[in-house]
């Protein structure tokens, strides 16, 4: 077994963010929950969990609402902040109302 | 997230590092993230089974204990030990989102001086400003100016920082005073928080000064170069009379109000100079017989061939003496207690911190100086450098002209330290060294590679012998500085 000991400020950052492989830095870990498209509903990006594209996500939209909802990926999605706040409030569960999202034209 | 491998079969290799061996672990400083951790020998045999690249995959499953082997692989990895060895993840040139606030003003209060010193680059021979193009005093107008513009140009900030500087900054001592007034009753408007510095070579010290540096908890810097001998050979007053008898009762008495009053650590600024190479018994004389609180060294800026400029063997004697100052660091460390030595102490704080600097220092970026008649340049030592001009006080900071040079000056840029372990402290090194040397400001100071490769190997023996001996010690170093 072999031991590494994260020393100086980076060092903790890094570990604590990838707390797994640090037997050390369990104490470190991130109180936050996990974030990320993997971790929700949807099944992956470029590759699904089975590590083939059969099971990716289908249709797009939900691709789309995922990048609003649940990962910060703004680029490819309406800008809900300011522009576009309400873009996505007739979607209620993505996953039954994945046709009601709007399009919005800049 | 749980692993950096690539999805795909890619040899990894040991990424560049640096290594102090202790007591019960090496520590390992990874030059792409600036961590430093400790390994023992089996996680230090893992590291170097990829002295080679190979396929991790490969090498998971090849002598059982296969958890143990990839966990320890992806911290290496992680850590920035262990890399893709197939291709190359360039040091990319970005920089952060411009317009950079402010942080930090220094102030040239004066051009005028009332020594001369025999190394002075700004009237000596390495001059970079164009003389006799500012005003002998800066004015209260201009002061106010540039108070103001740190004040619109630093959004975003809490506390900002203003540093007088000169010449001989005392010769200007009421607008010291009316510029700290000034700013304090703009901060206190703002909620913001003011702090003060100042540079000085110590001969005006009165009671009065004394008293106001104190009371507004100014960080002091005084300029003194050593001994009797030393300090009245390279900084005589203009007459040719030595100074050293003449700063030191203003010197203690300055420390001993200060130290009553808890302000902050007054700290000495050595030059070192060819003829000035004797470290320790300078060291002695400041932290031993003065009481500074830190003795900070600098060799000298010089074009070569000056004869004050420092020699190879210079630069070799020059690392001995810090070698025997970094021994007594050591031992008081291991006490628990604080050392003077702030080359050192500076060097581990940052060692600490994981610094990683994609710029050499914070010229042009938080900090820009100003000079006498209000012209803004990259830091103090390039203010009246009409080349270097970055805006004046009334017309603003000239964002394209800071944004070319922070462009050119990242290190990203500096294709020559792209292989070098000392990359995330140095960054090529001090601009206006640069500027002297080769006639451009964002040249990496190549003349200084090997000395400061040997002063980093120091740095890290030395945080390796502390971190064995008084691993509390560094606790002192968690707050952001």
């Amino acid at each position: 077994m072999s031991r590494i000991t994260p020393l100086n400020r980076k060092a903790r950052r890094i570990a604590a963010r990838f707390a797994g492989s640090f037997a050390d830095a369990h104490a470190l870990a991130p109180q936050d929950p996990p974030l990320g498209c993997t971790t929700i509903f949807a099944p992956g990006w470029e590759v699904d969990t089975d590590g083939g594209t059969a099971n990716l996500c289908t249709p797009i939209e939900r691709d789309l609402y995922d990048c609003h909802h649940s990962c910060y990926w703004p680029a490819q999605v309406p800008d809900a902040l300011t522009n576009s706040p309400n873009w996505a409030q007739s979607c209620g569960a993505p996953v039954n109302d994945w046709s009601k999202i709007d399009l919005v034209f800049p | 997230m749980g692993s950096l491998r690539l999805g795909y079969a890619v040899n990894y290799a040991t990424a560049q590092h640096r290594r102090a061996r202790g007591k019960d672990m090496t520590y390992v400083w990874a030059t792409r993230s600036a961590a430093l951790a400790g390994l023992d020998d089996a996680a230090l045999a893992v590291l170097d089974s990829f002295a080679a690249p190979r396929d991790p995959e490969a090498w998971f499953g090849a002598e059982g204990a296969e958890d143990e082997r990839r966990k320890s692989f992806d911290a290496l990895a992680a850590l920035g030990l262990l890399e893709p060895a197939d291709f190359r993840v360039p040091i990319a040139p970005d920089l952060p989102a411009l317009p950079y606030p402010l942080g930090t003003l220094v102030l040239n209060v004066t051009n005028k001086c009332n020594l001369s010193c025999s190394y002075c680059y700004e009237y000596g021979e390495d001059r970079i400003n164009e003389s006799s193009r500012g005003p002998a005093l800066m004015s209260e107008e201009t002061a106010r100016q540039a108070v103001d513009l740190l004040f619109k140009d630093s959004a975003g900030r809490r506390n900002l920082s203003i540093t007088f500087f000169g010449g001989e900054t005392l010769l200007n001592f009421p607008l010291i005073k009316s510029v700290t007034e000034y700013a304090n009753a703009k901060a206190r408007g703002e909620r913001r928080r003011m702090s003060f510095a100042l540079t000085t070579n110590a001969t005006l010290l009165t009671e009065e000064v004394i008293d106001f540096l104190t009371a507004e908890h100014f960080g002091i810097n005084i300029s003194i170069d050593g001994p009797r001998a030393t300090q009245d050979a390279q900084r005589p007053f203009l007459s040719g009379k030595g100074t050293h008898d003449v700063v030191v009762p203003k010197i203690q008495r300055l420390i001993a109000v200060n130290r009553e009053r808890g302000g902050r650590p007054v700290g000495a600024r050595v030059t070192v100079t060819a003829q000035s190479a004797d470290v320790q018994t300078i060291y002695q004389h400041l932290a031993g017989e003065l009481g500074f609180d830190a003795v900070g060294f600098a060799p000298v800026t010089s074009a070569p061939g000056r004869d004050y400029a420092l020699t190879g063997e210079n630069y070799f004697t020059l690392l001995q003496a810090f070698g025997v100052l970094a021994d007594d660091f050591v031992s008081a460390a291991s006490a628990g207690k604080n050392h003077a030595f702030s080359n050192l102490n500076d060097l581990l704080r940052e060692l600490h911190q994981g610094v990683n600097k994609a710029h050499p220092c914070g010229a042009g970026l938080g900090l820009v100086g100003v000079s006498t008649g209000g012209e803004l340049g990259l830091c103090h030592r390039f203010v009246e450098s009409g080349e270097h001009a970055i805006g004046t006080v009334t017309s603003g900071l000239d964002e394209e002209r800071r944004r070319a040079f922070l462009e050119a000056g990242h290190v990203g840029t500096k294709v020559s330290c792209h292989d070098c372990f000392a990359r995330p402290i140095c960054s090529g090194g001090c601009y206006h060294e640069a500027w002297v040397r080769y006639a451009d400001a964002t040249q990496p100071n190549l003349h200084s590679c090997e000395w400061i490769r040997a002063w980093l190997d120091l740095g890290l023996i030395t945080y390796a012998r502390i971190m064995d001996a008084n691993p509390a010690f560094f606790t002192r170093y968690e707050e952001a500085s």
